[in-house]
């Protein structure tokens, strides 16, 4: 994974992860990489590993089981929350952009109808 | 873990290292940055024990480096140090003779990682995997402190990876991991602080990820506000 330097690594791990975790690709109950293994995964500091899964239990997306390791959370309902944070993200993003080149919402909506893959 | 106090360094009339007071905690890697010549590798040779300060100190666990220290303290410097008769084995060899600490079961592990084979000739191998072969011979031993002088020089792009791997797995809460390198990116992610150095003195130690939140400024962002006017 290639990283923005300028901005924290474990926000990006963290992300890359919220990805899988709403996508599906790490399934709910899911044991995930420890720490170090993680570190390797991605490349980064075992120390940004760690605030990786410190953040990841603090938004209520994974929990660590004492010397058993850390899960992917079964609550569906959080899941389908953070599924919802992202794509209001990803919409603010876009209005950001469109707001920038003077483009109301209306306008914007007709764009995102008439895009065609 | 690793501290100097004061510690300064002089050749002649010139002052290599200056009155650096510096602290390395276990559990960190630290990327050591500054142009050539502000004193990076003399204060790793310091360090390992290999030169005398001229003035200040060099204390590992609170005692000052000395051949017992030595001993728990891993370092690769730039120059190459083998004879060129020896093969990658014999390399191993060479070490596990000088360091209690060496293990060939670790050595072996890299050197597949590291696509080498014991039978290779170090003569007749190419840059990158000379560099490659100092760093797994370094990397093998059972070191409580890893100080590597520009790991990353003369190494292509697949082969950085392996290294950063390499280097990944020897890091945990127990140790202290140094690296010196040019390749300030290459250290981005798998450093977590910056000792910036410049002309023999230290600039200032940074956590990376703090930096990153607080200012939006990476390693190679800093290095360029602190290098970026001094450098003639």
């Amino acid at each position: 994974m290639q990283f923005n330097p300028s901005l924290p690594i474990w926000t990006q791990v963290l992300e890359a992860l919220e990805i899988d975790i709403v996508t599906g690709k790490r399934q709910p109950g899911e044991k995930l990489p420890g720490g170090r293994e993680l570190a390797l995964q991605f490349s980064i500091n075992p120390n940004t590993a760690a605030r990786v899964y410190q953040e990841l239990e603090k938004k209520g997306l994974c929990s660590t089981r004492r010397g058993m390791g850390t899960y992917v959370t079964e609550d569906t309902a959080r899941i389908f929350a953070l599924r919802e944070e992202i794509a209001g993200q990803a919409v603010c993003q876009f209005l950001d952009t469109m707001e920038l080149l003077g483009i109301s919402r209306h306008e914007a909506a007709q764009w995102l109808l008439k895009k065609e893959d | 873990m690793l501290e100097s106090k004061e510690i300064t360094k002089a050749f002649g009339s010139k002052t290599a290292v200056d009155h650096i007071s510096l602290s390395l905690e276990k559990g960190h890697v630290y990327a050591m940055l500054g142009p050539n010549g502000s004193g990076k590798t003399t204060w790793m040779k310091m360090a390992a024990g290999l030169i005398k300060p001229t003035s200040g100190q060099m204390l590992f666990e609170g005692q000052p480096v000395n051949i017992d220290s030595r001993r728990k303290i891993a370092y690769m410097s730039t120059e190459p140090f083998f004879y060129a008769w020896m093969t990658v084995k014999d390399v191993g060899a060479y070490y596990a003779d000088f360091f209690d600490d060496f293990s060939w079961d670790g050595y072996h592990a890299m050197l597949r990682q590291m696509e080498l084979e014991e039978s290779m000739k170090t003569k007749t191998l190419s840059s990158g995997m000379m560099a490659k072969l100092k760093i797994a011979v370094t990397m093998a031993r059972d070191a409580k402190i890893y100080m590597l002088d520009e790991p990353f020089n003369g190494i292509d792009l697949l082969a950085r990876d392996n290294i950063r791997r390499c280097i990944l797995e020897h890091a945990d809460e127990n140790k202290v991991l140094l690296l010196s390198s040019h390749l300030v990116e290459e250290m981005e992610a798998i450093a977590d602080k910056a000792v910036f150095i410049h002309q023999g003195k230290l600039m200032e130690v940074d956590d990376l990820e703090e930096m990153r939140v607080e200012r939006g400024a990476s390693m190679a962002d800093r290095y360029r506000e602190i290098y970026g006017h001094t450098e003639e």
